[in-house]
């Protein structure tokens, strides 16, 4: 089973073009479907139309301001590095004017001057004084540089030409990173010489790390090349190259989007520390910053994706249950005007049934009274030779008297409503009784009929009359399905018995030829027949009106080619409230001649 | 016993009334409302057989008129057609018995015995 036609409503197959059916359900369910969901979700739609919005405006100004940040850090660290190199390249120029020649070449003073050098400004590794003949003339520091000979590297070539270098970062014979700060000072009486000190690149990690970045940050100085100057938690160690291009032209400050090798996007700052070749780079990763928000987003989402469904789930549910308590109350309203229907059909033949009984009773009452004087005045006169004969044409006639009269009172009797006279009734006696009337019948046309009573059945309270008209019409219709049925010879089964509830059963199976399913539900209607101009379609619509009117219920299954079960239940007790206790001359109302 | 019969239809009555005197039961007979009131006041009744539908003088009517004025004659209403709204005025009124036509003499006149 789909899952359609599980969640379908029960009226959506239902044929919307019946006359008596005033709504269309199914079109009623779309547009009340559609008008709720709408007023229900348009808000929802609005709302998450405005949040998706104002979410894109919000992470647009945070992304914004995540530059501004990146831009922010790395200008002052920047600051702080260009500080921390002219401190150091201020404090060499102050040495090489504040001491000459003579005193800077001599070695135990200038290892005054580095202590104090070191002293005063950390970072410093070693001091060299190079003369103009490209010889280390004096040195400080942990190596035996002193006569080491630079006079072709180059930047001492750019220390001539320009006053002052900073070097990139290397790792020399020392294996360690640093880089070198060496000033040129000329004087007229030797010429030009040279102060070159080493510094460790640890200060200028210990500077990057007071930037105090997040966890998804990183920075790190590369020198023009794009080597890494110092070491990067997350773009390789020093000396190896940064895998992303640098921005031509490179201003001091630049802040451009990229993208990582995964395809994350990144927020590149670059930042250019004059007079020396080093670059400050941070890297800052917006997606893992934003990443709450990212979540938020995701959150908002589902919430809005739970609550429409939801609205639908609940919409779906109540409008469905709107419909169907709509559709159910049309489907009484239907079964009441049906009722309605049924009823006045019930009135009309009974007033015609009245009509016609009463013009064919008196004339009926004449002959039958006329019969019996003949027969009296017959019987009254032995010496007649043809008293036998008369005596049997008057039988003739007042039996065919009693025949009419039999149907003259069945139709009085249907006029009648059925009124009730409650007696004490053995179930098994009043069937024998009825049994009475066609056994004659059953025996003509060769059926068998069988009763079976519950032993210790209880008797009734009902109307006698009545209830012999109810079996006498389903028998007589039980006669006539088995005489036409296929299987021969006929039977019919009564079986009398009480049921769970204590209610008494009457229950007459016959093997007849059954009912159609198509005519099953209509076998009750009043003028609904299978006989054609044979039948009348009221026996069984006057037995279903007298069992309700007794407060009974008369159901009926059957196979067709198999043969036909009447049921008929009746309370033990009952006493009707239009029950009347003196009811007719008890001539009987008759039985109908079934459908 | 003496029983007036009350019906439109003369035949009835006459016939009636015939097979009755076969059965040693005397009995006069009327074909209208009128004349039924009339003999039943004129003189004594043990019963009066009325049918209830005749042209101008009705048996209900007729019967409680009857019972009002002789309350001592019983009187069994006979009718063609039987209503239950009907049965209940002919019993209000003071009917013995309601009879549907056609009917059996004998079972008449056991009623009439009974």
């Amino acid at each position: 089973m789909s899952l359609w036609s599980r969640l379908k409503p029960a009226f959506w197959d239902q044929s919307q073009d019946q006359p008596t059916q005033i709504i269309n359900y199914r079109r009623l369910w779309k547009s009340t479907f559609g008008a709720a969901v709408g007023v229900a979700l348009l808000p929802v739609i609005l709302l998450g139309i405005i949040n998706y919005y104002q979410f894109e405006e919000q992470h647009q100004l945070q992304r914004a301001e995540l530059d501004h940040e990146v831009q922010r850090v790395i200008y002052k660290t920047r600051v702080s590095l260009a500080y921390f190199l002219e401190e150091r390249r201020s404090a060499l120029a102050y040495i090489v004017r504040a001491y000459s020649l003579p005193e800077l070449g001599d070695s135990r003073h200038l290892a005054r001057i580095f202590a104090n050098l070191k002293g005063a400004f950390g970072g410093f590794v070693d001091l060299g004084l190079i003369t103009s003949d490209g010889l280390q003339k004096a040195y400080v520091g942990p190596y035996a540089l002193e006569g080491k000979d630079y006079r072709d590297q180059e930047w001492y070539k750019e220390v001539l030409l320009r006053g002052f270098h900073v070097s990139d970062v290397f790792m020399g014979h020392r294996n360690f990173p640093h880089f070198v700060i060496a000033v040129k000072h000329e004087c007229d009486t030797c010429g030009y010489y040279i102060l070159r000190a080493t510094i460790d690149t640890a200060r200028l990690n210990e500077l990057i790390a007071t930037m105090r970045l997040r966890p998804s940050a990183d920075a790190f100085i590369i020198n023009d090349s794009g080597v890494l100057q110092t070491s990067s938690r997350m773009h390789g160690q020093i000396l190896s190259q940064f895998s992303h291009p640098l921005p031509p032209p490179l201003e001091q400050n630049q802040v451009v989007q990229a993208r990582s090798a995964g395809g994350l996007p990144l927020i590149l700052g670059f930042a250019r520390i004059e007079g020396s070749p080093f670059t400050l780079v941070m890297v800052e990763q917006p997606s893992l910053v934003l990443a709450r928000w990212g979540l938020l987003r995701i959150n908002i989402i589902l919430l809005v994706l739970a609550s429409v469904i939801a609205i639908l789930v609940v919409i779906w549910r109540g409008t469905t249950n709107l419909v169907s308590r709509l559709y159910d109350a049309d489907l009484r309203r239907q079964a009441v005007l049906h009722q309605i229907e049924y009823t006045n059909k019930l009135a009309s033949i009974g007033r015609l049934a009245a009509g016609v009984a009463h013009e064919i009773n008196n004339p009926l009452a004449i002959i039958n009274e006329k019969a019996g004087l003949l027969k009296d005045l017959i019987t009254s006169r032995d010496d007649s030779p043809y008293k036998e004969r008369f005596l049997a044409s008057v039988g003739s006639i007042q039996n065919s008297v009693k025949r009419v009269s039999a149907i003259t009172h069945r139709l009085l009797g249907f006029a009648r409503h059925f009124s009730v006279k409650i007696e004490i009734i053995d179930l098994e006696l009043l069937i024998e009784e009825v049994l009475g009337f066609l056994g004659k019948e059953a025996e003509y046309r060769n059926v068998t009929i069988s009763t079976q009573a519950q032993p210790g059945m209880p008797t009734i309270e009902s109307d006698r009359g009545q209830l012999q008209q109810v079996f006498l019409n389903i028998l007589n219709n039980a006669l006539n399905a088995v005489a036409q049925g296929p299987n021969q010879p006929g039977r019919i089964d009564i079986s009398i018995h009480t049921q769970a509830d204590g209610q008494a059963v009457v229950a007459i199976a016959d093997n007849g030829q059954g009912i159609a399913p198509e005519n099953l539900e209509r076998v009750f209607e009043p003028f609904f027949t299978t006989k054609g101009e044979q039948g009348t379609g009221l026996g069984l619509s006057i037995t279903y009106g007298i069992v309700r009117k007794l407060g009974g219920q008369v159901m009926v299954e059957s196979q067709l080619g198999r043969g036909t079960t009447f049921r008929v239940v009746m309370p033990l007790r009952k006493t009707p409230a239009s029950a009347n206790p003196q009811a007719a001359n008890g001539q009987g109302l008759g039985a109908s001649g079934g459908q | 016993m003496r029983v007036l019969l009350v019906d439109d239809e003369e035949e009835l009555v006459t016939t009636l009334s015939e097979r009755l005197a076969l059965r040693d039961i005397e009995s006069d007979w009327a074909t209208s409302g009128e004349e039924g009131l009339r003999l039943a006041l004129a003189s004594h009744y043990d019963w009066v057989v009325l049918d209830l539908k005749m042209p101008g003088m009705g048996g209900l009517e007729t019967l409680r008129v009857i019972k009002r004025q002789r309350p001592d004659t019983q009187v069994m209403v006979l009718t063609g057609h039987s209503a239950e709204d009907e049965f209940e005025a002919v019993m209000r009124a003071g009917a013995s018995h309601y009879l549907l036509k056609p009917l059996d003499v004998d079972d008449l006149i056991a009623k009439m015995q009974a």
